[in-house]
């Protein structure tokens, strides 16, 4: 399997410009197969959370209505160089992934 | 072979008495082991993300009054060629931003995201959104337990929800 994600974050000053790529179809549930015509069931993040050394930035919940490969950006303050910075998401079937990146 | 002495009042009483404790120790160890993971993460709003109209979808997120306000500054296309992928930025100028909101009025179910942030983290979200058609999209903050709402109209050429 690909990378699940991709992080990229950038002190500027005391602020940690944190930009994530999570690679997930996001399902609505209302899109057929166009060769069986089947429905593709409903499949989504439903969970992200961001930490700074360890600590809860971030607690996002979602709908299917975030873009597919959802894309997001925050700012952390208070960050210095060496400070570990961890996205995480969960899908509505349980799936998981995570990623760390450290300030530099 | 010994017969079984039947159960007297008292030894019944002693039982029934165990039961009883036993119970509502369960009980309060339920409740105090559920606590704890409440606090940690909210459950996902089931119910406010099932809201098929805008109504339904802030009364879910607790949103009964909802004030104007020109400190929340969201950034969106005026027309959206591909609904499938809509940019939306958002900076809070609120104090106290403690979680905003993004709502797609016309998507079958409005309510897009829920970002809580915490202290440390500046008032700000960039993301991408899917919208069924055109339609206003709305950017709740809610601040010192205060709900704050601005809005921008999208125009969408091509609805990003089917297909």
């Amino acid at each position: 399997m690909a990378d699940p994600m991709k992080i990229r974050a950038q002190l500027q000053g005391d602020i940690a410009d944190v930009k994530v790529l999570m690679f997930h179809p996001m399902e609505t549930g209302l899109r057929k197969d166009p060769i069986t015509g089947d429905v593709i069931p409903l499949h989504f993040i439903q969970r992200v959370v961001a930490t700074h050394n360890g600590k809860t930035m971030l607690d996002a919940q979602w709908s299917q209505a975030v873009s597919k490969n959802p894309f997001v950006n925050f700012r952390i303050r208070g960050a210095k160089p060496g400070d570990k910075v961890t996205v995480s998401w969960e899908d509505n079937m349980g799936e998981k992934a995570s990623i760390e990146t450290t300030l530099n | 072979m010994r017969t079984q002495k039947p159960l007297g009042q008292a030894s019944r009483r002693k039982v029934l008495r165990a039961l009883a404790l036993g119970s509502a120790y369960i009980t309060s160890f339920a409740a105090g082991w559920l606590r704890p993971v409440q606090l940690l993460a909210a459950e996902w709003n089931k119910a406010a993300f099932d809201a098929k109209v805008l109504a339904d979808a802030l009364k879910g997120i607790g949103a009964t009054s909802v004030a104007d306000s020109n400190q929340i500054l969201l950034k969106a296309p005026e027309i959206a060629e591909n609904g499938a992928i809509v940019p939306v930025e958002i900076t809070s100028r609120i104090p106290g931003t403690q979680t905003i909101y993004i709502i797609a009025d016309k998507n079958p179910q409005p309510l897009v995201a829920i970002f809580d942030i915490a202290g440390g983290m500046e008032p700000f979200i960039s993301t991408r959104i899917k919208m069924g058609e055109s339609s206003k999209v709305r950017i709740l903050v809610k601040a010192g337990g205060k709900f704050y709402v601005a809005t921008q109209e999208v125009k969408v050429t091509i609805g990003g929800c089917g297909g």
